[in-house]
C-alpha cells in the first residue's frame, strides 16, 4: 500500500438548526491512498456529501484533522482554502455545474485564470483537457448544446484541467442513463490507472462502483465497511 | 485583463434585461450630457465677457431707464475710452417663438468697443450711415434666410412706434460674425441704432436703458465703477456699475439658477435609475448564486468573486455612459438650432470626465449590495440549493 494522500483523523461534523443540534459525522477515521479510485455509497442522507466536501476542502469540520497531499487543510483561512483548492482539488458534480453562457473551452479555461498561465499556455492545457475526454470537436459549444454525458465530460475536463492531486466526485452518473453512465464511469477509470488520479467518488449505484478500486459505506454519519473491488 | 470574458458573459446572460437596463442608464447620461452643454453655453457668456468694459444700470432694476444725459457725464470722467447706450428692443421676427436679442446701440461706439464682432468695413460703414439700418448675426441670417438689401419687419414687443403702430421696418445692411466661432451664441442678435430707436418711439425719448463704458485701463475698472456711480448718487437717477461679466452674471440669475435646475433634474434621474440598476443587478446575481459557488468550488477567492459583480456593474456603467455621451453628440447640434443663443452646444472634456465619475460612482452604489451578497455566498448551502 503507497502512502495515503488523504487522511482523516476524529472528524465530525454538526450542524446546528435553531436549537437542535444535527450529528451529521460521527467520530471518523479514514485513509486514501494515492492511486486510489474510491467509491462511496450508502443511503440518502447518510453523510456523503458532507465527507466529500471534507475531503475537498469545501467546508470545514466541527472538530478532528484532515490532511491532504501532506496539508492540514482544518485550520485554513477561506482564502487559503480556496487557493489550496485551485492547486489540489478537481471537482465533477451530478449536474456538471458548467456556466450556461461560456462555451466548453471557457469552462474548462476557469480554474487555469486562477494561475499565471499566458493565455496561449492557457489554451493548451485546455485543448490537452479536452482531448482526454474525448471532447476536442465541442470546444465552441455552449453547455445548453451538449448532451449530458458531453456536458458531464466537459466538466471532468474542467476539474482535470489544472492537474490536480485529487479528483471529487458527487454522484457524477446520478443524472446519466446506463450508457452514459458507464462511458463516463469508463473514462474515470482511465483518468485514474492511465493517468494515476486518485479518485473519491459518491454513488448510489452499486454497478458504477465496481468501476473504483476500493468501496467505502456509510449509514447515519459513519463510515461501515472498507472493501476493496478486485 | 483575462477576466474580462467571464465579465462580458454574464452580461449578456439576459440579453433584453441588459439592454434595457443599459439603455436607461445611456438615456441618463445623453440627458446629463445636453444639459451640461446648455448649462456651459449659459455661463460662457458671462466668462468671456470683456474685463474692459463696464455696464451701467439703474441702481435699483435693470429695468429702470437712464436719462441720456448721463452718457455726456460718463464719457467726461477720467479712464473712460467711450460709451455706448443701449437699449432692450424686445421685439420678434413674425412669430412670438421667433426669439432672439434685439439691441438698439450707438452703433459706432459700441462696435469699437466689442471688437470680437466682424464685418465688412463696406457694410459697417453702411449701417453708420443708414438709420433705419440694421446688422445681424450670420448664425440668425441662415437661420431666417435673410440677405443684404432685405426688409426686416419687426414687431415690437415693449416700444409702439409714434403713432402706435407696433411694425419696425428696418433695412438689412450687413451681416456679422464672430472673431471666435465660440463666442457666436453670445452675440446670436440683431443690432438697430440707438438714434433712429429713440426718435421713433414713442415714449421714453431721451434715455437709454443701460450704458456700456469701455476703460483704457482695465485694471482700473473698480475705480471707475464706484466713480461712476458716485456722480449719479443723490441724484433722481442712481446708478449701478459692474465689469460686464458681473452684470451677465446677475443677468443670468434673474433668468433662474441654471446650473441648480439642472442639478435637480439630473439627481432625481440619477436617483431614480439607482433603484432600477439595483434591482436589476441584484436579481442577475440572485439568479447565479450557484454558477458563484461554483466559481469559488473552482478556487475563486471571496474578494474576486466580489470584483467580478462590481466589475460586471462597471463594465455595464460605462458602456451606458459612452453611449449616452456619443448620443448627446449627436443631438447638440438639432437642441442648439432649437435654442437661439446657444449655438456653441458641444461636450466638453470636463463633461467627459464628469460623466465617467458619475459611472464609476453609480456602479458602485448599485454593485456593491450585490457583490457583496456573492462574496459572502456559502459554497455548501448554495450547491445544495438554499
Ligand atoms: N448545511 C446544512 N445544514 C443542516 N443540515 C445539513 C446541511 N447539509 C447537510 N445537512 C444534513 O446532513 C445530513 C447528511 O447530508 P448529506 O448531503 O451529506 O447526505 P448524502 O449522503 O450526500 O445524501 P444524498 O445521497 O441524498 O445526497 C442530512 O441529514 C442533511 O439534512
Ligand atoms: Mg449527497
Amino acid at each position: 500500500m503507497s502512502e495515503a494522500i488523504v487522511s482523516l483523523r476524529g472528524v465530525t461534523k454538526n450542524y446546528t438548526r435553531g436549537k437542535q443540534k444535527i450529528e451529521v459525522l460521527q467520530p471518523l477515521d479514514l485513509s486514501i491512498s494515492q492511486g486510489d479510485f474510491l467509491a462511496l455509497m450508502g443511503p440518502s442522507g447518510s453523510g456523503k456529501t458532507t465527507l466529500l466536501n471534507l475531503i475537498g476542502g469545501l467546508d470545514q469540520p466541527s472538530s478532528g484533522e484532515v490532511n491532504v497531499g501532506g496539508q492540514r487543510i482544518d485550520q485554513l483561512s477561506s482564502r487559503a482554502l480556496a487557493q489550496w483548492r485551485s492547486h489540489h482539488v478537481g471537482f465533477v458534480f451530478q449536474f456538471y455545474n458548467l456556466l450556461g453562457v461560456l462555451s466548453a473551452e471557457k469552462n474548462v479555461e476557469l480554474p487555469l485564470l486562477l494561475t499565471s498561465l499566458s493565455k496561449a499556455q492557457r489554451a493548451k492545457h485546455v485543448a490537452t483537457a479536452l482531448e482526454i475526454v474525448g471532447l476536442a470537436d465541442r470546444a465552441k459549444h455552449k453547455p445548453s448544446e451538449l448532451s449530458g454525458g458531453q456536458a458531464q465530460r466537459v466538466a471532468i475536463a474542467r476539474a482535470l484541467v489544472a492537474d490536480p492531486t485529487l479528483l471529487v466526485c458527487d454522484e457524477p452518473t446520478g443524472d446519466l442513463d446506463r450508457k452514459t453512465a458507464d462511458e463516463i464511469l469508463g473514462l474515470l477509470q482511465t483518468l485514474n490507472r492511465e493517468h494515476g488520479k486518485t479518485i473519491v467518488m459518491v454513488t448510489h449505484d452499486p454497478k458504477a462502483a465496481e468501476y473504483a478500486t476500493h468501496q467505502l459505506h456509510m449509514d447515519k454519519g459513519s463510515l461501515i465497511e472498507q472493501s476493496a473491488n478486485t | 485583463m483575462k477576466y474580462f470574458p467571464l465579465i462580458w458573459a454574464a452580461l449578456g446572460r439576459r440579453k433584453p434585461r441588459t439592454i434595457l437596463t443599459g439603455l436607461s442608464i445611456a438615456i441618463a447620461f445623453l440627458l446629463y450630457g445636453m444639459l451640461n452643454a446648455v448649462n456651459i453655453a449659459f455661463n460662457y457668456g458671462a466668462e468671456m465677457s470683456g474685463v474692459d468694459r463696464l455696464v451701467t444700470t439703474g441702481r435699483y432694476s435693470i429695468t429702470q431707464i437712464l436719462p441720456y444725459g448721463h452718457a455726456h457725464q460718463i464719457r467726461s470722467l477720467p479712464g473712460v475710452s467711450s460709451v455706448a447706450a443701449s437699449d432692450w428692443f424686445g421685439g420678434y421676427y413674425q412669430d412670438q417663438r421667433n426669439f432672439f436679442p434685439q439691441f438698439a446701440v450707438e452703433q459706432e461706439e459700441y462696435l469699437g468697443m466689442y471688437p470680437e464682432i466682424v464685418l465688412p468695413e463696406q457694410e459697417k460703414q453702411a449701417f453708420f450711415s443708414t438709420r433705419t439700418g440694421t446688422i445681424v448675426a450670420k448664425t440668425l441670417a441662415d437661420r431666417y434666410h435673410w440677405k443684404v438689401g432685405d426688409k426686416i419687419p419687426m414687431q415690437a414687443g415693449i416700444w409702439p412706434l409714434k403713432g402706435g403702430s407696433n411694425v419696425w421696418t428696418f433695412d438689412l445692411v450687413g451681416i456679422f460674425d464672430t472673431a471666435n466661432p465660440k463666442d457666436r451664441g453670445q452675440y446670436e442678435m440683431m443690432l438697430i441704432r440707438h438714434d433712429f430707436f429713440d426718435e421713433a418711439r414713442q415714449f421714453g425719448t431721451g434715455t437709454a436703458g443701460w450704458y456700456v463704458t469701455k476703460l483704457k485701463n482695465p485694471s482700473a475698472a473698480g475705480t471707475l465703477a464706484k466713480l461712476i456711480d458716485n456722480t449719479f448718487a443723490n441724484s433722481p437717477n442712481e446708478t449701478r456699475t459692474d465689469t460686464e461679466k458681473a452684470f451677465n452674471q446677475s443677468f443670468m440669475k434673474q433668468l433662474g439658477d441654471i446650473g441648480l435646475i439642472i442639478s435637480s433634474i439630473l439627481g432625481a434621474v440619477f436617483f431614480t435609475l439607482l433603484f432600477l440598476t439595483g434591482n436589476t443587478m441584484m436579481q442577475s446575481v440572485r439568479e447565479r448564486i450557484p454558477e458563484l459557488a461554483v466559481l469559488k468550488t473552482l478556487g475563486y477567492t471571496d474578494f474576486l468573486v466580489l470584483a467580478l459583480v462590481l466589475g460586471e456593474a462597471l463594465l455595464l456603467t460605462l458602456i451606458s455612459a459612452v453611449l449616452g455621451l456619443t448620443m448627446a453628440t449627436l443631438v447638440l447640434p438639432w437642441l442648439a438650432s432649437q435654442l437661439p443663443g446657444l449655438s456653441g452646444l458641444t461636450i466638453t472634456l470636463p463633461t467627459i470626465y464628469g460623466a465617467l465619475g458619475i459611472a464609476v460612482l453609480l456602479s458602485f452604489v448599485v454593485g456593491l449590495p450585490p457583490a457583496l451578497r456573492a462574496m459572502r455566498l456559502n459554497i455548501v448551502d448554495a450547491l445544495m440549493g438554499h
